[in-house]
C-alpha cells in the first residue's frame, strides 16, 4: 500500500492534464456513443438470428441484407414446434430435467451448506476438506465413470442419467456455505433457547434468510442445466429423450448444412425461456455471480 | 438486495462458525447426508474410478469382465502420440488467447459500464445476453454468419474490398481463430459484469488518496484499480482457464475437431477416444493429463497474484 502511493506521486501529470482539457461532458458523450455503437454491433448476431427466423430459407442470405423480413414467415415456428422434429418433446424433457435437478440441488445444497457453515460436529472439517479437494476436478474426467455407472445400473439413455448428478452440486454447496458463514450465529442460539429443534432453526430462521441466494443459485443452475450439451450427448441415444441443445442439432442436415430459417426459429425458441427468466431475475443472477467472484 | 449480498462477502472472516456449542454428531451428519450421498456417488467415486480406469484397457462393448490392468501403458502411449501433443498445443493456443482476450475486453467494458453512461442497465443486458445462450444456439448463429460463400460476415468483408475472404470454420487455418472469436464474444459480458461488481465494492477512499497525491487517471488505474482488481482477475483467470480448457459444446457442434484435426483440442480428443472409439482407459488418461496441466497453471496464477493485490 505504501509502495503504491510512493509510485503515484512520481507519475507524470502531463497525461491527466491533457485529458482533462476536454470538457467532461463531451468526454462522457463520446464514451457513450462509442459504447453504444459497439453494443449494437455486439448484439447484431442475435438480432440477425431473430430476423432470419422469420424468413424463408432462400431469403436468409439475400444481398443486400434485410433486417425486417419480407414476407414474414411464421411457418418456420409452426414447423419447428409441430413438425417432424417437434421441439415440444425436447422442451418437455428439458423442463423436467432442469426443474427436478435444480429443485433437488437447492434442497441438498442449502442443508449441507448450512451444516458446513453453522453446525459444529465431529468429522465436519474432514468431510469439507474432501469436498474442497475435488473442487477443481474437471467434469469431463467424471464423464467416463458416470457413463459406465449409468450403463451398469441400466439408466443409460434415460433422463435419470441427467437428473441424478444434477441433484447435488459442489458449486451450490460452496455458494450456500459462503452465504451462511456470513449470517450471525446469535439467531440460532436465541431460537434454541426458545426450544426450537435443529431442523426448525434451519427451516424457519436460516433458510428464509437465504432466499435471495437460493433464487440466484436456482437461476445459475437453471441456465447451466438448460444449456448443457455434453452430458446428454454422452448419456442419451434415443431421439425422443433429447433435451433442447441436443434437439437443436436435429435441424442440421446430414451433410452439415442448415435449413437456415428453421434453424434460427429453433434457436430463438430455445433461447426465449432462459432469456425471460434472466430478465426477471437479472439482479439476483448478477449478484450471485458477483458473490462468487469476490471471495 | 444486491448490495446486501455483495457487501456481506468480505465479512466472512469475522463470523467464524461458533466453536462454543457442538451439534450432536448425528444431527450434523443428517444435514449433510443427502448431499454427501450424491457427492460420493457422482463425484468422489467416479473420480477415483476415473483415475483407476486410466491404468486399464477397457472398452464398453466387452463388458466389465474385460477390464485389464495395464499399468502405465496408456500414459506411455500418450506421450508418444503426436495427436495428443498437437491437441495439447491447440488447447494452450485456444485457451491462451481466448481467456486473456475475453478478460481484457471484459475489463475495458467493465470500466466503461462503471461510469454513468446513459442506458447503462440496457447496455449491461446487451453484453451479458450471449452468456446465457446455449453453445448450440450460438453455434447455429455463427455457422450461418460465418458461411464462407453467402454468410453476411464474408459479404461485408467483400463489400469492404477484400478479395480473398477467410473460409472460417471450414478452413484449417481459420477454424481455431473462428472458435476463439465466438467464445470471446459469448464470454465478454460475463467478465464485464464480474469486474463491475468488483469495481463497485472498491472503497472510494483509495481513489481519493491517489487523487490527493496528484495521480493522473492512468497512474490511478495502474496503482489503485488494477491492483485492487487482482483477486477478481485471478478468480476469472482460473475459472475461465478451467472452463475453456474443457470447451466442448461449440467445437463438437461446429467443427468436430476438423477440418483435418485443426480444431481438435484435448477435450474433444478425449471425447473422440472415449465415446467414439470406446477407448475409455486412454480417454481417462487424456483427462488426467489435461487436469494436471490446468492444475499446474492455476497454481502458477495464484502464486503470481499473491502479494500483488491491494488488500491481501
Amino acid at each position: 500500500m505504501s509502495g503504491a502511493t510512493g509510485v503515484v506521486s512520481t507519475r507524470p501529470r502531463a497525461t491527466s492534464a491533457r485529458l482533462s482539457r476536454l470538457p467532461r461532458q463531451i468526454r462522457k458523450y463520446v464514451l457513450a456513443a462509442v459504447l453504444w455503437i459497439f453494443a449494437l454491433g455486439f448484439i447484431a448476431p442475435l438480432v440477425w438470428m431473430v430476423s432470419s427466423s422469420l424468413k424463408r430459407n432462400i431469403d436468409v442470405f439475400t444481398a443486400p441484407m434485410r433486417w425486417i423480413p419480407h414476407p414474414i414467415q411464421w411457418a418456420n415456428y409452426a414447423e419447428v414446434w409441430l413438425g417432424d422434429h417437434s421441439m415440444l418433446r425436447y422442451f418437455g424433457n428439458s423442463l423436467l430435467v432442469t426443474s427436478v435437478s435444480v429443485a433437488g440441488d437447492l434442497i441438498t445444497s442449502s442443508m449441507a451448506g448450512y451444516a458446513f457453515a453453522l453446525l459444529t460436529f465431529r468429522g465436519r472439517n474432514k468431510v469439507f476438506f474432501i469436498y474442497l479437494s475435488t473442487a477443481i476436478v474437471p467434469s469431463q474426467l467424471l464423464l467416463v465413470p458416470r457413463f459406465m455407472f449409468f450403463q451398469q445400473v441400466g439408466l443409460y439413455n434415460t433422463l435419470f442419467a441427467l437428473i441424478l448428478p444434477g441433484l447435488f452440486t459442489l458449486y451450490g454447496t460452496f455458494l450456500l456455505r459462503q452465504f451462511f458463514i456470513a449470517t450471525p450465529t446469535e439467531l440460532a442460539e436465541a431460537a434454541r433457547l426458545d426450544g426450537a429443534s435443529e431442523w426448525g432453526v434451519f427451516w424457519r430462521i436460516y433458510l428464509p434468510l437465504a432466499r435471495p441466494m437460493l433464487a440466484a443459485l436456482g437461476i445459475i443452475r437453471f441456465v447451466g442445466s438448460w444449456n448443457d450439451y455434453e452430458t446428454p450427448l454422452v448419456m442419451l441415444s434415443d431421439d425422443s429423450r433429447y433435451t433442447i441443445p441436443l434437439g437443436l442439432t436435429q435441424f442440421v442436415d446430414g451433410d452439415g448444412g442448415l435449413s437456415a430459417g428453421l434453424a434460427m426459429a429453433a434457436s430463438v425458441s430455445s433461447v426465449l425461456p432462459i432469456l425471460i427468466v434472466f430478465l426477471i431475475f437479472q439482479r439476483q443472477f448478477v449478484a450471485a455471480l458477483a458473490f462468487t467472484g469476490l471471495k | 438486495m444486491t448490495d446486501v449480498i455483495v457487501k456481506s462477502a468480505p465479512a466472512v472472516v469475522q463470523h467464524r462458525p461458533a466453536r462454543s456449542r457442538r451439534t450432536p454428531t448425528r444431527v450434523g451428519w443428517l444435514f449433510i447426508a443427502p448431499n454427501l450421498l450424491g457427492f460420493l456417488a457422482f463425484t468422489l467415486i467416479p473420480l477415483v474410478a476415473g483415475l483407476g480406469i486410466a491404468f486399464t484397457n477397457w472398452n464398453v462393448v466387452s463388458g466389465l469382465g474385460a477390464i485389464h490392468f495395464v499399468g502405465l501403458d496408456n500414459f506411455v502411449e500418450l506421450l508418444g502420440d503426436p495427436l495428443f501433443w498437437s491437441s495439447a498445443l491447440r488447447t494452450v493456443g485456444y485457451a491462451g488467447i481466448s481467456v486473456p482476450g475475453t478478460m481484457l475486453l471484459g475489463l475495458l467494458l467493465g470500466l466503461a459500464l462503471n461510469t454513468d453512461v446513459p442506458g447503462r442497465a440496457v447496455l449491461r443486458v446487451i453484453f451479458f445476453v450471449p452468456h446465457i445462450v446455449s453453445s448450440i444456439a450460438i453455434g447455429m448463429i455463427w455457422l450461418l454468419l460465418l458461411d464462407p460463400g453467402n454468410g453476411p460476415i464474408n459479404r461485408i468483408l467483400r463489400g469492404l474490398g477484400l478479395s480473398s475472404t477467410p473460409g472460417w470454420l471450414v478452413s484449417e487455418v481459420w477454424g481455431l481463430p473462428s472458435l476463439v472469436l465466438i467464445v470471446t464474444w459469448s464470454g465478454v459480458g460475463y467478465c464485464a459484469v464480474i469486474y463491475v461488481a468488483a469495481l463497485q465494492s472498491m472503497p472510494p477512499s483509495l481513489h481519493e488518496a491517489a487523487l490527493l497525491d496528484g495521480a493522473g487517471p492512468f497512474a490511478r488505474f495502474r496503482t489503485v484499480t488494477w491492483r485492487s482488481l487482482m483477486p477478481t482477475t485471478t478468480f476469472l483467470g482460473v475459472t475461465m482457464l478451467i472452463s475453456h480448457s474443457q470447451g466442448f459444446g461449440l467445437i463438437a457442434f461446429l467443427t468436430q475437431g476438423g477440418p483435418g484435426d485443426s480444431t481438435t483440442v484435448l477435450s474433444y480428443y478425449m471425447y473422440e477416444q472415449g465415446f467414439q472409439f470406446y477407448r475409455f482407459g486412454y480417454a481417462a488418461a487424456i483427462g488426467i493429463m489435461s487436469f494436471l496441466g490446468v492444475l499446474a497453471l492455476s497454481v502458477v496464477m495464484w502464486r503470481f497474484q499473491r502479494g500483488r493485490g491491494l488488500y491481501t
